[in-house]
Order: structure tokens, then sequence, then C-alpha cells
């Protein structure tokens, strides 16, 4: 029996977790949530089983569960023997992932995370600049490109690293504002690096993980069924406060 | 050439590094980066840490940011006992499971009267949940020794003591959880790290005043 993976490919970590999963061959059962059906739903799918925290993305590998996609993908990284450059033996570099996995998570993910669920609140919004959270942003992507990334290829050295993934699937989500918005549209550097994380992963695999994200209508349609929305108002609220 | 640590031992991830480091014997130049006088502003220290935060590590020529990449830097460097960082990577990957739940979205603020009712009431939750879904009915948080998880969590729950709430009263399990991480730590180590948060005068600007002391005792019965 091989490992099973919870995922909702609207979620960043999701995305991450998917990706590397596949570009590495990992042999998985994908087991579809409902990240916003969830918030509304019952409890009685058994998830809350294989994850009390009732998280995406989320493990199960025989008796063993694992949810935070950080010990995910490093689990994943170790157990299956990856190529080196996705999460290095060397200390120093491996110190450097693990660095920006922790940044990113108070930083980038915090501020996009909350992006997210205001877009899911104000649906009918037409103007995206009066979201704060996006100002939210400006300094973690300035740090991005001048502590992280410098002149470097990739956020680590010269090829792709578990860091890179995280980063760039986050950003990502930041399409779901309004179609055409390019958060790094006055960052060359960022967007270079971006289409450079882009062509290691494979176009075809990247495209494929972000059909949702891109799908914009479908996301629309899903997001305005009003029962959904009333019921998730005071969660959302509580969320984006 | 000696690994030089940048703390402020009122900041929680300071203090795992520093009961880390010296429970472990790695030598290291202890390097007092007070938040409050705004030491961490200065363009010196922004040579170690371009964040501008702590801790920092400045090893030779390699610098490091973020405390759990600094702790799993040093339990590799140092070879430290395996149980801080277990090889077995299911055992490992609890650790790291923890460690990214434990991550707070935002740094650690002082209590504001108006915020108080949310804090409280996300304190609640997150102790419930650290109870249920990781500590359980073991000892440590990953079995049967510490590890960097016990650590971790424990520098984080002493904050709030720090600042008049404290969080063990009425939670019996949480109690003797501690006292097990006490006694591995070593109970001089511990008192040491924790010196600074529980002399009140170092504290006054995040004490809770009085009246709002017993206001949070009601709400934080688990």
């Amino acid at each position: 029996m091989g490992i099973e993976l919870y995922l909702d490919l609207l979620s960043s970590p999701c995305r991450s977790v998917y990706i590397f999963a596949k570009k590495n061959n990992i042999p998985f059962t994908f087991k579809q949530m409902e990240v916003l059906k969830d918030l509304v739903k019952g409890h009685s799918d058994g998830f809350g089983k294989v994850n009390i925290l009732r998280k995406v993305p989320a493990l199960k590998d025989g008796g063993f569960t694992l949810a935070e996609s950080p010990a995910i993908l490093t689990y994943l990284s170790q157990t299956y023997k990856t190529p080196d450059h996705w999460y290095p033996l060397d200390m120093k570099k491996r110190a450097r992932v693990d660095e920006y996995l922790s940044w990113h998570h108070s930083t980038i993910r915090s501020s996009v995370f909350k992006i997210f669920w205001l877009k899911v609140r104000d649906l009918n919004i037409q103007s995206w600049t009066s979201y704060e959270a996006l100002e939210d942003l400006t300094i973690p992507l300035k740090q991005l490109e001048e502590k992280f990334l410098q002149d470097k290829p990739f956020l680590v050295g010269n090829m792709i690293s578990l860091a890179d993934l995280v980063a760039v699937t986050e950003l990502m989500q930041v399409r779901l504002i309004a179609i055409g918005y390019n958060i790094l549209e006055d960052m060359p550097k960022l967007v270079e690096w971006r289409n450079r994380v882009e062509k290691a992963v494979g176009k075809e695999l990247f495209q494929e993980a972000h059909k949702v994200i891109l799908n914009f209508q479908d996301l629309n349609s899903m997001l305005t069924e009003p029962q959904l929305k009333e019921q998730m108002k005071p969660r959302l609220l509580k969320m984006v406060a | 050439m000696v690994v030089e640590l940048f703390l402020d031992l009122r900041s929680q991830p300071c203090r795992a590094l520093f009961i880390f480091a010296k429970k472990n014997n790695i030598p290291f130049e202890f390097k007092d980066v007070e938040l409050l006088k705004g030491h961490h502003l200065s363009e010196e220290f922004g040579k170690v840490n371009v964040l501008k935060k702590v801790p920092a590590l400045k090893d030779g020529a390699f610098t490091l940011a973020e405390s759990i990449a600094i702790l799993l830097y040093l339990s590799r460097k140092f070879n430290t006992p395996d149980h801080w960082y277990p090889s077995d990577l299911q055992k490992r990957a609890r650790v790291d499971e923890y460690l990214s739940w434990h991550q707070p979205g935002r740094g650690g603020q002082p209590f504001s009267p108006e915020k108080l009712e949310e804090a409280v009431e996300e304190l609640n939750s997150a102790l419930k949940q650290f109870e249920e879904k990781f500590l359980q009915d073991k000892p440590f948080i990953v079995g049967n020794e510490i590890s960097l998880a016990d650590l971790v969590a424990i520098v984080e729950l002493m904050q709030p003591v720090g600042c008049g709430c404290d969080i063990f009263e009425n939670r019996p399990k949480l109690v003797e959880w501690r006292s097990r991480v006490e006694e591995a730590v070593g109970k001089e180590l511990f008192q040491q790290a924790h010196e600074i948060i529980l002399n009140v005068k170092n504290m006054s600007t995040t004490q809770l005043p009085p009246e709002l002391r017993e206001h949070v005792k009601q709400f934080l019965k688990p």
C-alpha cells in the first residue's frame, strides 16, 4: 500500500507537495479534499482520523500520518531519496533551505493566506488595490529578492530546491485576485526566477498543478454559491481579522 | 573560530537556542542584542542578519537567520545526541511537524485590552491542540525523550508566565510535562535561560496590568 496525499490544489502548500511528488515520480494516491466546502460540512468524512488538525496537505503512510507541508516535503525527500538539490546534504546549503522555509511561513505565506480569504469574502470587489494585505507583501518580496535570491539563479544556489517550490506556488495564489494580475510585475529579477522555477519543474506539471487557480471562472462560481458564503461568514471574519 | 549567537533572552526562540547550545556544550560566543534598546536595528547587526531579527548565527563567513534553521544547523554541525532531532525519519517528521505548526504568523505582541479576549481564546485553543494532538499521553512530544519540539514549545509557554499570566495553572498534564522538560534540560540551565523574563522589572513593558490578570485567569481555565 503506497502513500496517500490529502490535497486540495486550491491551497498553495498542497500544490508544492503535489508538484514535488509528481516531479520525483513518488507513487501516491491523490485524496481530493475541498478546503472551502470542508469549512462548512460536518466532520463525517473520516479525515479527522488522518489529521486531527483538519489541515491540508496531509500524508498517510500506512499507520503514520503527517501534517504541515515543510514536514511532508522533507519527509518525502529523505524517504524517497530524491536528487540532492531539493534538500541538499551539505549542512550550509540545507540550512539555507530551512531558513527560507521558516521565514516564508511567517511572512509571504501569512499575507497570501489572508489575501485568499479576503477574496473569498469580498468576491465582488473590483479594486484589488484596496487590499492592505497586498501592501504587506511589498517588504517580504523585496527581502525575497535581496536577501534570498540575490544574484543566484535559484534561492539556494544553482539548482531548484524545496525553497523555490514553496515560494513560487505561494506567489501563484495571488493570481486569484484578478485575472492577469501579476504581483511580480515591477520586479524583473523575480519574474526571471519564477520562469526558471517553472521550467525546472516542467511547464506541463506546473500548469496542471495550478489549473484550479488559473481557472478563474470556475473559482468564481464555486465561491459565489450563496449558502456556502453565508455559512462561512463567521469563520471568514475570524481569518481575516 | 567560535560560533557567534546573537540573542536576546527576552525572546522565546533565543532561549531555545541558548538552552540547546549550553546543554550540548556547544562552544559559542554570546552576543547580546537588546531588542528594547534597538540593537537589532544597527548597521553592524544588519551585516549579520539583514532581516534585523534575533536570533542569528555567525559561523566564520556563514551567517544564518531563523531559529529553526539555526537549531538544525547546530545539531548537525555538533553531532548532538539523536533524541534532539532523530535520524529515524518518522520521528524526525514529527519534530518537523511540531516546529512548523508552532510557528506564529506574527511576532509575539504584548496583550492589549481590546484584543485580550481574542488573544486568550487563541491561546486556549493552541494549548488544547498542543495537549490533544502533540503531547497526548506521551512523556514528551515525540516519544520518550526530549527533542527540539519540546524545547521550542516550553520557551513559548513560559513567555506568558513572564508577563504575569500562568498558563500552567489548572493544566496538570502540562505541569507534569514541564517538569520533565526542566529535568531533562537541567533545572539550573532552565532557570538561567528564564531569569530575565521571570524578573518582573525586566518585563515591565509587557506586564499584564493587575486588574486584567484576574480577568485573563478566568478565561484561561481549560
